[in-house]
């Protein structure tokens, strides 16, 4: 499946990746190469195969509801580009 | 022409867990702006998710309270976009395969009549932090205190036809999750949300008409209002020669109006794929054995005993069953009393009465249930009379006595039975009044029967109210008519 | 001390030949003679290193040794370190100090061991030449003019310079086992699930697995007993038993069955390589193995299936570093969409972009089905392929890389490095796990050399075989003891 720079601005526009238009061209280029060779898996015939989201066949282990954590705020924002009054800070959002 | 209104509501329950859905930070409400967001509610790199065991029950029972079919495996999804009140850019949920499967609720329509609303499936997730939108230079601030509370989502099938269904549909999903003690169901705080869509179609079409999704519509008078609005705007559009846009609204209570939410641009693609960090969750049947044997009684079951057994009304059941608080009241004041029918009474009457003045909830009522059911005893063995009982349980409610007895003893409002008393006051009150007892006497016989009230009226204020009123009726008319 | 083994120090240590303090110092000297060059650490630790140090010596003092008391070693900068930058060699996280530790991270402390520092990798584990990385490239100690291999390449150099005896890596698609080849070293990247990821800056979730990078197969082993283990942090982890892994270390191979790939042997391998793995087999024919060709029909696949995958959930696992609560944030954003758009942009590294956009791409409506679902599918054939390979031998061999180290720029496209990783991705997709150990060297005069790795696979939950295995071929071979002339220049 060949891939046009439409494609590739969308999944940077998915992806919040600001790509400039020079930028645009080379990934599309590079994403087609790697596409062609991931379109290898078409010839392979899969029909009836279950997919395999894990490597091993466990199932998911539940946790006690319990509150474990404390207040750790002052640490977690200490890495924060911007908090004030706690809150950490974004550009206004418009609803 | 004439239109039919299709609703279907997807119910947003947040889970009365201690902890979060994937980590052991604290779901307090309330907290100081993200005191309550740990590494793993913050998105920090390399934390990893843990599913909590309670969030996983109380799924399961919400889908045994709605007779739905709980699958062995459920599976989690991330549903990727990005937004600041999402620290991780994806909300981990169930896209494919989730916990519930197809159930069903019951709402009981105006008409007394029961209509059945399917549940197409019931979904885990975590819910969002919160953007909030004081002006911090000109920024948005964000709290995600909430980020990773679990929520229930419901979403029903398109079985609604009004307003009023869609009311009762949210209702009815209140009643089962405080039943169950599984959510708070506290719509002011946002314990529930919900999302509406609605759209019309001409009455006989098959097909669905274009429909509009209302979203965060936060309380049952809302959810009506709404979808009245919606209703009639979709109606005047298609009327006008307009088509109906597939489109999120939002709901402004000031103006009683739904919005079109211009924000998003462009089509969201989610980009749902099985979450690599959580493992299928598989529920074996003793498991699900153990959980609905341990169900409580479900309003429906509850109405329908109520019924069957104690021989109410079907308004009265429920009324009665709507919560689970007034089903437990209820029986334990019938208990105390030993009469359905006059506890059913009471706490519909003055009890309600007493709890809507003060806008209180009936869990906080002053007056508790065995306190009232021992007072309705006391009318029903005579030893007050009814208007007593009020005074009596007002001031129960004011706090001015431990219990019936103590306030019926203080206030000395036990009923006076003695015929000799009651004869001694009716003498004294018509030898007090022989105008009245005159015109009694002159008056024709059909319309004596509407005079004697006030020498009722007359003898029971003598007696402070404690007089029997059937006994003073009786010797009153055979007195005065021996006058005649 | 810098060229013993992490076995031998720990039994200098417990002799009272030297201090955990003398150790540690020798080391910062040597790292700080040498690593100027090689770039194998993003960050050294003295202060801490000397403190864990002081600490593990009066642990001894007072009879109260860990199980690796003293024993310095580097962990590799994906793993979150409390109070330590923590960068994933990236410009994202360039100011990150993460507020907590790993698991794997905690263990090592609680084992006794001294981290001196963490170690060069390519951002965010993408890549397989360490070229990656932010803070750049990592130079091969054997050759510097050669790449160490990726993404694990700093832990790997700086284990082959003698710098640390011992290294945390991590293992997406061969990121342990790749840059252990490249630099001559043992690297074991265990059983998906044996150690917790918690605290492990994510790449692929269902691929990454962190393992030791040290000298011998013994090293691994004593590693692998201290950092695996069940963690109720990592919902991924196995609710397994750790074995000592040590325990078995000495057991004869007689009988022992050995399967080649016959997929492994094919075009691209380079003949010197593929000599060099033939002449290990030899060796453990002689140590009473027996040998037989199996085949891994869905080997082609692998790195095709591997490409959607490991984009796929990297795209989501990356969308965490949006500039809000940590990370780089671009200056004065016009709005939100500016934030995130041009944090990410200033943020991230090429191939990581490039790595987001094929995920992004491939999760997109439309196409989900016919690449992330068919590659899931092809997941399920390729593991199906080791099971029925076990059946009927109890390891596989081959080569760890089809080359030896290539020259560092000279790999631009990115396909042809992706292809690079034929041998190692599959054993990520199936969750087995594998190991690699010096095994010969291509060119004239082995100091001159570029080492060349034998990759040995097993079973799901097999380390204690493969390490078995290992460690007898570490016994009648001196390849691991070999030393590059710059640690040897540095004496």
């Amino acid at each position: 499946m060949a891939i046009d720079k439409t494609d590739v601005l969308r999944a940077a526009h998915l992806a919040r990746l600001g790509l400039s238009d020079e930028e645009a061209s080379h990934y599309q280029d590079d994403l087609g190469r790697i596409l062609a060779m991931v379109d290898q898996l078409q010839g392979l015939d899969t029909h009836g195969v279950a997919p395999l989201a894990h490597p091993l066949d466990a199932t998911q282990r539940l946790r006690a509801d319990e509150v474990t954590e404390p207040d750790r705020r002052e640490q977690f924002q200490r890495c924060a580009p911007a908090v004030e009054e706690g809150l950490y800070l974004v550009p206004r959002v418009v609803e | 022409m004439q239109w039919e209104t299709v609703i279907g509501l997807e119910v947003h329950v947040q889970l009365a867990t201690r902890s979060k859905i994937f980590s052991g930070a604290s779901t307090a409400f309330g907290a100081a702006p993200n005191s309550q967001a740990c590494a793993v509610d913050l998105g920090m790199p390399g934390v990893l998710p843990v599913l909590n065991e309670t969030a996983v029950a109380m799924a399961v029972q919400f889908g045994l309270g709605i007779h739905a079919e709980i699958p062995e495996v459920s599976v989690f999804d991330r549903k990727n976009y990005f937004y600041p009140d999402l620290p991780k850019g994806y909300q981990t949920s169930q896209m494919y395969h989730p916990i519930v499967g197809p159930g069903e609720v019951e709402i009981t329509l105006e008409d007394g009549t029961i209509k059945r609303i399917r549940v197409h499936h019931a979904h885990l997730e975590e819910d969002a932090g919160k953007s909030l939108h004081e002006d911090f230079h000109g920024m948005t601030g964000v709290d995600l205190n909430r980020a990773g509370t679990p929520l229930l989502e419901i979403v029903s099938e398109p079985d609604m036809r009004s307003a009023k269904e869609a009311a009762a549909y949210l209702k009815a999903i209140h009643s089962i999750v405080t039943y169950l003690g599984i959510s708070d169901g506290n719509m002011a705080e946002g314990s529930m949300r919900c999302d509406v869509n609605v759209s019309v179609r001409p009455v006989g079409q098959e097909t669905y008409g274009t429909r509009a999704e209302i979203k965060n519509v936060n309380s049952f008078r809302f959810v009506e209002r709404a979808i009245a609005f919606e209703v009639e705007r979709q109606i005047e559009l298609l009327e006008d020669g307009g088509k109906v846009v597939q489109e999120t609204r939002l709901f402004d209570p000031e103006r009683d109006e739904t919005r079109s939410m211009r924000t998003k641009e462009e089509a969201n693609d989610y980009r749902y794929f099985p979450c690599p960090d959580l493992l299928p969750v598989v529920l074996d049947q003793a498991y699900v054995d153990h959980l609905r044997d341990n169900l409580p009684e479900l309003p429906a079951d509850k109405r329908a005993r109520f019924e069957a057994d104690f021989g109410l009304s079907a308004y009265d059941a429920g009324v009665l069953s709507a919560s689970r608080e007034m089903a437990e009241y209820f029986e334990r004041v019938k208990n105390a009393c030993g009469d359905a029918k006059q506890a059913a009474n009471w706490v519909q009457g003055e009890l309600s009465g007493a709890l809507n003045r003060e806008g209180r909830r009936i869990q906080d009522s002053p007056v508790a249930a065995e306190t009232l059911g021992e007072l309705i005893r006391r009318v029903m063995d005579d030893t007050i009379n009814g208007k007593a009982a009020k005074q009596v349980f007002q001031a129960l409610w004011n706090g001015e006595g431990e219990s019936a007895d103590a306030v019926i003893e203080a206030k000395g409002l036990k009923q006076v039975t003695d015929t000799g008393a009651i004869e001694a006051m009716i003498d004294q009150v018509i030898a007090d009044s022989p105008a009245q007892v005159a015109q009694y006497r002159d008056a024709e016989p059909d319309k004596r029967g509407k005079m004697i009230g006030y020498f009722v009226g007359q003898v029971m204020k003598a007696s402070r109210g404690t007089a029997n009123p059937q006994q003073v009726n009786k010797v009153l008319k055979d007195k005065l008519d021996a006058l005649c | 001390m810098h060229d013993k083994t992490l076995t031998e120090l720990a039994a200098g240590l417990q002799a009272g030949e030297f201090s955990s303090r003398e150790l540690t110092q020798a080391l910062l000297a040597r790292i700080k003679r040498l690593d100027g060059e090689l770039n194998s650490l993003i960050t050294v630790t003295p202060e801490q290193a000397l403190e864990s140090a002081d600490n593990a010596d009066a642990a001894r003092a007072r009879g109260d040794a860990a199980r690796l008391n003293g024993l310095p070693l580097a962990i590799k900068d994906l793993f979150c370190t409390e109070g330590v930058k923590t960068s994933a060699g990236s410009r994202m996280l360039d100011n990150f100090i993460a507020p907590f530790d790993a698991t794997v991270v905690e263990k090592l402390k609680a084992a006794g061991t001294v981290s001196l520092g963490k170690t060069n990798l390519d951002e965010f584990a993408m890549g397989s030449s360490n070229e990656n990385s932010f803070y750049g490239p990592v130079k091969n100690p054997w050759d510097t003019g050669a790449v160490p291999g990726g993404s694990s390449g700093g832990s790997a150099a700086a284990v082959a310079a003698g710098l640390v005896p011992a290294a945390m890596g991590t293992d997406t698609g061969g990121s342990i086992r790749q840059p252990a080849a490249f630099c001559g070293i043992t690297g074991l990247k265990p059983t998906y699930g044996r150690v917790s990821r918690y605290g492990i800056i994510a790449y692929a979730s269902s691929l990454d697995q962190a393992g030791p990078m040290a000298r011998t197969a013994e090293d691994c082993a004593h590693l692998l007993g201290a950092i695996a283990g069940h963690d109720l942090r990592d919902s991924t982890s196995v609710a397994r038993g750790v074995p000592d892994y040590t325990a078995e270390l000495g057991a004869p191979l007689t009988g022992l069955k050995i399967g080649l790939p016959k997929e492994y042997f094919g075009d691209g391998l380079d003949p010197e390589v593929e000599s060099a793995v033939r002449e290990a087999v030899k060796v453990y024919e002689s140590l009473g193995a027996t040998v037989r060709e199996v085949s891994l029909p869905h080997t082609h696949y692998a790195i095709p299936a591997y490409y959607v995958i490991a984009p796929a959930e990297a795209s989501s696992n990356l969308s965490r570093y949006d500039g809000v609560r940590f990370g780089h944030r671009c200056d004065n954003p016009a709005d939100l969409i500016d934030l995130y758009k041009r944090s990410r942009a200033e943020g991230f590294g090429e191939e990581v972009k490039r790595r987001i956009l094929i995920g992004t791409h491939t999760l997109s409506e439309g196409f989900f089905d016919a690449y992330y679902k068919k590659a899931q599918q092809v997941r399920r054939l390729i593991r199906q392929d080791f099971l029925d390979a076990f059946e009927e031998v109890d390891v596989l061999m081959g080569p760890t890389s089809p080359t030896p180290a290539f020259d560092l720029g000279a790999n631009k496209d990115p396909v042809s490095m992706y292809l690079q990783d034929i041998y190692t991705i599959a054993v990520n997709l199936a969750g087995i796990p594998g190991i690699s150990v010096p095994a010969g060297f291509v060119g004239k005069r082995p100091a001159e050399g570029r080492p060349i790795g034998l990759q040995i696979l097993g079973t799901h939950f097999a380390e204690s075989r493969l390490l078995n295995v290992a460690h007898q071929f570490q016994q009648a071979t001196d390849w691991h003891r070999r030393r590059p002339a710059i640690a040897e220049e540095a004496r």
